[in-house]
């Protein structure tokens, strides 16, 4: 008889090795109890969190805390249904006004999380004879959107607006609609996308672009709409989709376009209709972040100023960090045998990064994947850096001082 | 358009040869991931070289089918032709 196991056996493999050279499953770190947005307990001691993309620290904002507390107390904890059955009370809905009205567009559709929000959206949009363009950085949710659509998907090179432009002119005369997807800050190297060229792009070929700022939402653009906002080209982007489980702090995800036709995709996606909507209390407390973002525009500027903190840090110290100081910030090591004991050194010492091994990186080199908060001080990200520094003495990480 | 499978494939072949990890005793024949040791990303990046260089798009649900060198030049001939 053949295993339905036996596909697991490089698994098994990989993460026995990984578990060999640095003593633990970087997979299975448990916050024990989060002391602050910047300080959580992890293996009994109290450890700086710098993997939790929780970028404006807002999953412990008071007001969200009180909304949820009693949204719970007068809607209960939970709807049993779906958006399109029972699952719509009053609060999904002006969470949807609210969140188009903060984009400007003409309607939203909140989904119960980020990476159904893209499965929704790109496997509604895109149906049989259609085309879909994606970065070959994209986020699973994309691929995984993708491959529940049953368009054509072609792959261009990350960040690169000729090298689509060239996929899609070999597609000339082709029949089917056209649909580009691209991410505002990649998830993985903080690499921010060129938006306003792949408008260019966009309008040349005559093809409708998707921006998933899931990671720039609340983090870039004079009022926090995403990398459309900076490019100052938001009028040309015809769908964003994003998450509430970063700058804002809780779960959930959206999508908001000013074409009409939104109304229909809500009765033709499955990862939307068939499966319950979020409880009241995250409804509520997703609302008052949303209004504590807009209220604190401060805390945008802090983050960007604790993300050049953190890089020039890195740079500093010899470490390969991201090209860009934005508040995903990657530091490359080469093999994963430095990595895997340079991640376990760094949560020993009393920080959480995150570990990104390949085939889960773009260029078959591991991470140290960090993300940056606007709640992190000055001295914490000090700290973090000379635990960084520490780590990588102690480890034998090749490294290069004033590399830049 | 004159490309056959065989001249897809040595073209293929001559592209992996230039990454020194690969095993120098390849043929048409190997499989891409097994023989090669690719992971899923390595072998959709490598493609992509591949279609920079012919002027060619693979799409990702073709790419689920292609197990050899030569499966790979025979999709790209095919994509090709109807073009």
């Amino acid at each position: 008889m053949t295993s339905l196991f036996s596909k697991f056996e490089g698994t098994a493999g990989a993460l026995g090795s990984v578990v060999a050279v640095g003593g633990r499953n970087p997979f299975a770190v448990v916050i024990e109890k989060p002391v602050s947005s910047t300080v959580g307990i992890i293996e009994g001691r109290e450890t700086l969190l710098f993997g939790t993309n929780n970028y404006l620290g807002l999953s412990q904002s008071k007001n969200a805390i009180q909304a949820a507390q009693q949204a719970a107390a007068a809607c209960g904890v939970g709807t049993t249904g779906s958006r399109i059955a029972n699952g719509t009370q009053s609060l999904h809905r002006q969470l949807e006004k609210d969140i188009a009205a903060f984009f400007g567009r003409r309607d939203a559709m909140v989904f119960s999380t980020g990476y159904q929000a893209n499965l929704g959206i790109i496997s509604t949009l895109a149906g049989k004879d259609d085309h879909l363009f994606l970065d070959a950085d994209s986020h699973a949710s994309i691929y995984d959107g993708s491959r529940l659509s049953a368009a054509e998907v072609i792959r261009f090179r990350h960040n690169d607006p000729d090298n689509l432009y060239k996929r899609l002119k070999r597609m000339d005369g082709t029949p089917g609609a056209k649909l580009i997807v691209v991410e505002g800050i990649y998830s993985m190297t903080g690499n921010v996308a060129p938006i306003a060229e792949f408008v260019a792009v966009k309008k040349e070929t005559g093809a409708y672009l998707l921006v998933d700022e899931a990671h720039s939402f609340g983090v870039l653009g004079q009022n926090g709409r995403g990398a459309a906002e900076a490019d100052g080209v938001e009028a040309d982007v015809d769908f964003v989709v994003g998450t509430f489980s970063k700058s804002l702090g809780t779960v959930g995800g959206y999508c908001v376009s000013d074409h009409p036709e939104l109304e229909f995709v809500r009765l033709n996606c499955r990862p939307y209709m068939f499966t319950a909507s979020l409880p009241p209390e995250v409804i509520a407390a997703t609302t008052a972040a949303l209004k504590d973002m807009q209220a604190h525009p401060e805390l945008r500027t802090q983050l960007m100023a604790n993300a050049q903190q953190l890089h020039a840090g890195f740079v500093d110290i010899g470490l390969n960090a991201s090209k860009q100081a934005t508040p995903v910030i990657a530091v490359t090591l080469e093999t994963a045998e430095e990595a895997i004991p340079m991640w376990n050194r760094l949560l020993e010492l009393g920080v959480y990064v995150n570990l990104s091994l390949p085939p889960a990186t773009p260029d078959s080199r591991p991470l140290l994947r960090c993300s940056v908060m606007a709640t992190h001080t000055p001295e914490q990200i000090a700290q973090a850096i000379a635990i960084f520094r520490q780590a990588a003495a102690e480890v034998g990480v090749t490294i290069t001082p004033s590399a830049a | 358009m004159s490309e056959t499978v065989e001249s897809v494939s040595a073209l293929i072949i001559q592209k992996l040869l230039a990454n020194p990890k690969v095993p120098r005793d390849i043929d048409g024949n190997c499989k891409i991931m097994e023989d090669l040791a690719f992971d899923s990303l390595a072998v959709m990046n490598f493609v992509m070289e591949v279609e920079d260089s012919l002027d060619v798009s693979i799409p990702l649900d073709k790419l689920a089918d292609i197990r050899t060198i030569n499966d790979l030049a025979a999709c790209i001939v095919a994509l090709k032709n109807k073009g």
